[in-house]
């Protein structure tokens, strides 16, 4: 099982886009590491820099919609390869967060007001997120504000996550 | 308490129901192409496990990147090939036999009402139109699917559109599925089936239902779903008629897959069309929409006619009637690839080649193409397109584009005058230059 803590990056916008995750002029790349200098290329969004502003971070925060469009699953790979493994937002698209769970990696949803609560507490500031799957507990500390939020993933998307994906589970069970 | 189509469908095909809403279901068809199932099949083989559930069952073509561009590409090409040819995967459509999955494959009889289809490519809502329940996923769902024959879902809930009154002359599907994502944004039915019905629908082909449907996604839908009618069985006769002693079986039996007038949506909404005009989109998200005569005059660099929304002949024949005689602007360039091969040679029987080469336009081999700025037409910096496609996404086309989407007609008509405009089949007016 990976581990999610980790520092937090903060993408302030709703329907962030596979294609903007990664543009699909590197779907020709067969292997996931291939990925790794692309991730968020085509994101146009003020004070975002593809390559600087994800530097060091392991979890990201965002808000609606997040990972719409395309069914690409070279977009959870590029997060994976750059060492990100959880993405935090108000809602996802259903493929993104599916593809997430079947790599063994997390989206998690969290509602608006928390969402609102940690941009406004957090974003800008050098923050970091501990999280504790069986008790379903992310805290949040950026110098010595320190912030609990609880969360829920269902049973079935832990078993995927424990299991370190879909592929083995399935294979296993059916 | 009745069952809408998709929970009949799912609890025909149920395996399992590990956790929660969560179930498991055994699947009818899974569709491949040549981009997200190399990796799939690459990491089968990482794991020991290059098997497939049912070689019969599996369905794979070449179509985003055909003939092959380059040498990543033709690498693609060659993994899913030899992959086929491996397991005895008959259905596998290579070069001159190639096209666009999601119009060839309802073209071969694949699907069938009551179906469940999966396939690594967001588009794979298409199939509903035929009474399917078809979903797009990513590529370890596709993995599962290759080799188990199941795939997990959240037991989705419906979302019912009827969609009343009529059709103008000049308005179509692709007019109807614009307003609809216009109305309900683009997670206005995230993790939703949606469910097309009414007399618009009743009346429309299958090309038409597959454009509705195709586009289900733009607003987050799983699948799009049409109920199977005498339509549907017109459409699929030839591949069912050993089945069946007549239309009428066949339709009786199709009629199990119809929601009961019980059922229990998750919300239900009502479109009366009879005042649609013709619908384009304006930004870099699908539901950024406007009547087309909001923004008439606006110049394109490109049109391009295609895709698995409407690159299917019904599309061309539309635009080949604003096209006739006419030839398009020189600040434009004109590209059209037919969906498939059938479509193609069909094209050329009508007539509609011809009309398409005379008003200057290139006609491409069947495949993705432009659509989705890999090869076949990819925008340079600060250009735009006026594009048959259904995604306008920052870069879609290439990096620094600008994609409007918007129906054939449209897209002729803005062919003509190298700058947005209504069609002549929806003002009666020749357009001007
Ligand atoms: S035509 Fe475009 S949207 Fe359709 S399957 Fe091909 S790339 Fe995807």
């Amino acid at each position: 099982m990976k581990s999610f803590d980790g520092k937090v990056a903060f993408l302030d916008r709703s329907d962030i886009n596979t294609d903007e995750i990664i543009p699909a002029r590197y779907l020709t790349e067969i292997t996931k590491e291939a990925l790794k200098p692309f991730l968020m290329e085509d994101l146009n969004m003020e004070g975002f820099h593809p390559a600087s502003s994800f530097a060091g971070a392991s979890v990201v925060v965002s808000r609606a919609n997040f990972g719409c469009g395309s069914s690409r699953e070279h977009a959870p790979w590029a997060f994976e390869v750059n060492g990100i493994y959880l993405v935090i937002a108000e809602s996802f698209a259903r493929i993104f967060r599916q593809n997430m769970f079947n790599c063994g990696m997390m989206a998690v949803e969290l509602p608006k007001e928390d969402i609102d609560v940690l941009f406004s507490r957090f974003s800008g500031k050098e923050t970091f997120v501990s999280v504790d799957l069986e008790k379903g507990l992310f805290v949040f500390k950026a110098g010595e504000d320190t912030l609990e939020i609880g969360f829920s993933v269902s049973e079935f998307d832990k078993s995927l996550v424990k299991a370190g994906g879909w592929v083995d589970f399935a294979d296993k069970n059916y | 308490m009745g069952k809408t189509i998709t929970e009949k469908i799912f609890d025909a095909h149920r395996v399992d129901n590990p956790a929660g809403d969560i179930q498991v279901i055994r699947l009818d068809a899974v569709f491949c192409h040549e981009i997200t199932t190399p990796v799939a099949i690459n990491d089968l083989v990482a794991r020991g496990k290059d098997r497939v559930f049912d070689p019969s069952k599996i369905k794979a073509v070449i179509d985003h990147v055909t003939p092959a561009k380059d040498s990543k590409t033709a690498e693609q090409g060659k993994i899913i090939r030899d992959w086929a040819r491996r397991h005895g995967i008959k259905d596998f459509f290579d070069i001159g036999r190639n096209g666009v999955c999601h119009a060839l494959f309802p073209e071969k009889g694949f699907v069938r009402p009551g179906y469940t289809v999966i396939m690594g490519d967001s588009h794979t809502c298409t199939h509903g139109a035929f009474g399917a329940f078809a979903a797009g996923v990513g590529t370890t769902d596709l993995e599962v699917g290759i080799l188990k024959g199941v795939c997990a879902f959240k037991a989705p809930r419906t979302l019912k559109v009827e969609v009343t009154g009529s059709l103008p002359a000049g308005v179509y599907a692709k007019d109807v599925i614009l307003a609809l994502i216009g109305e309900l944004g683009v997670n206005g039915a995230t993790n939703k089936v949606i469910e097309f019905t009414g007399p618009v629908i009743e009346s429309m082909s299958m090309e038409s239902r597959m454009t509705l449907c195709n586009m289900a996604i733009e607003a987050g839908g799983t699948c799009g779903v049409c109920y199977p009618d005498a339509v549907t069985v017109d459409y699929l006769w030839p591949f069912i008629e050993k089945d069946y002693p007549s239309k009428e079986a066949a339709l009786a039996d199709y009629s199990q897959w119809i929601s009961d007038a019980d059922a229990e949506y998750d919300g239900t909404m009502t479109l009366d069309v009879s005042g649609l005009s013709p619908m384009m989109t304006f930004g870099y998200k699908p539901d950024q929409v406007k009547p087309v005569s909001e923004m008439e005059g606006t110049p394109v660099d490109q049109v391009y006619i295609g895709s698995c929304t409407n690159g299917r002949i019904e599309d061309l024949r539309v635009a080949a009637a604003v096209l006739k005689g006419g030839r398009i602007a020189d600040t434009v360039r004109g590209v059209v690839s037919p969906a498939t091969p059938e479509v193609y040679r069909m094209a050329l029987a009508e007539g509609i080649i011809q009309i398409f080469m005379d008003a200057g336009f290139c006609v491409t081999n069947p495949t993705c193409g432009a659509c989705l700025g890999m090869s076949n037409g990819v925008l340079a910096e600060g250009e735009v397109c006026a594009a048959t496609t259904n995604r306008n996404f920052n870069g879609r086309m290439g990096k620094g584009g600008m994609v409007h989407l918007m129906s054939p007609a449209t897209a002729a008509a803005t062919a003509l005058t190298g700058k947005i405009s209504n069609s002549l089949l929806y003002t009666g007016k020749e357009a001007s230059a």
